[in-house]
């Protein structure tokens, strides 16, 4: 496989041919924020927090759907770049119901995170205070759809690692849901095994286990690597909780 | 021509709220109101939510006493749950409502009111207040001060901080407490003893300063409401609900909370957000009672802890023995000889090992579709009724706050105030005071109990009888 050649932040750095833009910049430790990537499971490009910027290309680029190519000179981070970061973030907290105060994910929620990383002190957007709905149908798990940024980490898990396909999106634009199988209560669903990926890959308060109260779910994703590696590569690796 | 007279906003007050004044055609006070003007809906944007949020959730009804509604409403999620709580959990629950009686009770005695009794009702309004105090009497208001850091501290150690903890949940609470926490507070324990047994000598001298204010500050009959323990101790967390007439007879005892809505009826007015429960049996407005530290003093037949029996027996001498006590600037009192019984009963607690136990939560599902949770709050009995689905999914909140309970009194109590002192369609400073000063018996909480945006404080208007506003003062 052929090395390309590029520059990073002014810094020069090789990379296998296709790879990521994001690959590359986490193997350097190459801060790049990020919100629907998550390691072990397919990409799909959908939030955009992972912007750069590539010089000769006049529109910002996700680093982690865009390939290296030999010469790229890339920005992954100055002043554009972060006010378009904070402006998802900020498009993010307004369209939902994200009530940190009082939700199971507080002090635990990657939402969170991004918006003190990305230096949100404000949205300047009106909320919009959508009514959505709990499931709570199921005995273990709870969907919040309050909390749901719709990144897809629950959807790509459930159909790539566990198997079982129990999630899916519903529905176009703003009106987008996370459903369980052909839009069922997700107590009734026939395919959901209970395994909890789905819970624990959430970024957010949507997904959680039932009964917890505020700050109280601390989302383990020490497994998807483990599961990953030991099916890949027929290796054990210890679990790690990040 | 008739004029009313208007203050706004109302200090010294937890909440936002003002007086009206109404005088008749030759300049008399004809009607005196109460009015509060925040609303929040929190019954309302509660449904659909989880029966395990509620605690965090309604805990954020008030600043000042989150903890009276967290407790509460893990008691109704542990009704729901049909769940009984590990010992060491009831006692560790027990002592966060005693440390939050202890830290409001403080507030309102060495923060909001004390400035009235010791730099006068008639005293410039610009010292009249906490930083006046201070340079009035440097030690007094810093013992006060460390009296309320005590309870707030025990929350903190219990619940991780000191508003909005999230620590008691259905079932039980979440931590532990531990033998390095217990030793600290009981350290500590002397001084505040000694503080709560200063503001009581404080309060007796102003029984002797200021006879006539204490006259007319909410001085009528009316009912005492509150829980009572099984042999009809004082109680605070558990407990069946007691009802006393003003002539000190039991009408009714015994009562489980879980049945409160079969007793009590909430009426509504045009010019106030906050309702006004009643007594059903005698109807609205006849069914007037009262809760809070006057009622808990005059329903229960004594009090576990030596000191405070001692102090509620002379308590009872206010009134003659064919009557409660009826005058609600005795609130004062009955306030601080509660603080004395919380600070004493803490220190009872902190002896117990139990409280050192590490089996603090029992788990369940929904095994009931509705529950109730009662405790006494600091301003008097606080209810949590829900109704849940199979799933633990809010179909119905209903919250009924010891303030709103007062609230028919609390506008007897500004009537009356001002049917004492007003003279004419110009109210002096002081004469203002007095009515706030009335509506501070009470330590009302409006941002509880109309579960409103909690802002300070009051408004005086002065209407003619035609409505016609005469004069309005803001502060």
């Amino acid at each position: 496989m052929a090395v390309k050649t590029l520059t990073i932040n002014g810094e020069q750095y090789s990379a296998q041919e296709g790879e990521s833009i994001l690959s590359v910049a986490r193997q350097h430790n190459i801060p790049i924020p990020t919100l629907c990537h998550l390691e072990g499971l397919s990409t799909v490009g959908a939030c955009r927090l992972c912007v750069v910027q590539i010089e000769g290309i006049p529109k910002l680029l996700p680093a982690c759907t865009t390939k290296v190519e030999e010469g790229m000179v890339i920005h992954t981070a100055n002043e554009k770049l972060n006010k378009y970061r904070r402006m998802i973030v900020a498009l993010l907290a307004s369209e939902g119901n994200h009530v940190c105060a009082v939700c199971v994910a507080n002090n635990h929620c990657e939402l969170q995170d991004l918006a003190y990383e990305v230096g949100l002190v404000r949205v300047r957007y009106p909320y919009l205070f959508p009514k959505k709905t709990l499931d709570a149908t199921h005995k273990d798990y709870v969907m919040d759809h309050n909390r749901c940024v719709l990144c897809t980490r629950c959807v790509r898990v459930c159909d790539e690692v566990e198997g079982a396909h129990v999630w899916d999106v519903a529905g176009r634009g703003i009106n987008c849901e996370i459903i369980t199988g052909l839009d069922y209560a997700w107590g009734n669903s026939q395919t959901c095994t209970e395994c909890g990926k789905c819970v624990m890959v959430c970024p957010t308060g949507a997904l959680f286990e039932k009964g917890v109260t505020v700050s109280e779910m601390e989302k383990k994703k020490g497994f998807l690597k483990y599961i990953i590696t030991a099916r890949q590569k027929k290796e054990w690796v210890s679990i790690s909780n990040d | 021509m008739s004029d009313i007279i208007t203050i706004s906003p109302v200090t010294r007050i937890e909440g936002h709220a003002k007086i009206t004044i109404h005088l008749n055609s030759i300049g008399e006070v004809e009607d005196a109101r109460f009015h509060v003007n925040e609303f929040r809906g929190f019954e309302k944007f509660c449904e659909g939510r989880l029966l395990w949020e509620m605690p965090g959730l309604t805990s954020r009804i008030c600043g000042i006493c989150p903890a009276s509604h967290l407790v509460t409403s893990a008691k109704a999620g542990d009704d729901i749950l049909s769940i009984g709580i590990p010992e060491t959990a009831e006692k560790l629950r027990r002592m966060l409502v005693l440390a939050q009686w202890i830290q409001s009770h403080a507030l309102s005695f060495f923060h909001l009111s004390s400035p009235d009794f010791l730099l006068g009702f008639d005293a410039d309004p610009a010292v009249r207040n906490i930083f006046g105090m201070i340079a009035h009497d440097k030690e007094f208001a810093r013992r006060g001060i460390r009296l309320r850091k005590f309870g707030q501290q025990i929350i903190e150690f219990l619940g991780g901080r000191r508003i909005h903890t999230p620590w008691a949940v259905a079932g039980g609470v979440r931590e532990p407490f531990t033998k390095e926490e217990r030793d600290k507070l009981l350290e500590w324990y002397p001084e505040v003893r000694d503080t709560a047994l200063l503001a009581l000598k404080t309060i007796k001298k102003v029984h002797e300063t200021y006879i006539k204010e204490i006259s007319c500050f909410g001085n009528f009959h009316s009912l005492f409401v509150g829980m009572v323990g099984q042999k009809g101790e004082m109680e605070y967390y558990g407990g069946n609900l007691r009802i006393m007439d003003s002539a000190g007879n039991i009408i009714a005892d015994n009562i489980d909370p879980r049945e409160y809505y079969n007793h009590f009826g909430e009426a509504s007015e045009s010019w106030s957000y906050l309702k006004f429960p009643y007594y059903k049996p005698l109807g609205y407005p006849k069914g007037i009672y009262r809760v809070g530290p006057l009622a808990r003093l005059n329903i229960c037949d004594y009090i576990e802890t030596p000191m405070a029996e001692q102090e509620r027996k002379l308590f009872k001498q206010l009134a003659p023995t064919t009557e409660a006590v009826n005058n609600s600037f005795y609130f004062h009192y009955a306030r601080l000889i509660e603080l004395l019984f919380a600070v004493e009963k803490v220190e009872e607690l902190l002896h117990d090992p139990i409280i050192l136990g590490t089996h603090v939560r029992s788990k369940a599902e929904i095994n009931k579709m509705e529950g109730v949770g009662a405790t006494e709050a600091p301003r008097g009995t606080l209810f949590h009724h829900y109704w849940v689905n199979d799933d633990g999914v809010l179909q119905k909140v209903n919250m009924l706050i010891a303030t709103a309970q007062n609230n028919m009194a609390m506008n007897r109590t500004v009537r009356q105030i001002a049917m004492q002192f007003v003279e004419g369609k110009n109210i002096p400073e002081p004469i203002l005071n007095r009515i706030e000063a009335g509506i501070r018996c009470f330590d009302p909480c409006l941002s509880c109990s109309t579960h409103a945006l909690g802002q300070m404080p009051l408004e005086i208007s002065l209407f003619n009888h035609q409505g016609e506003l005469l004069d309005r003062r803001v502060k």
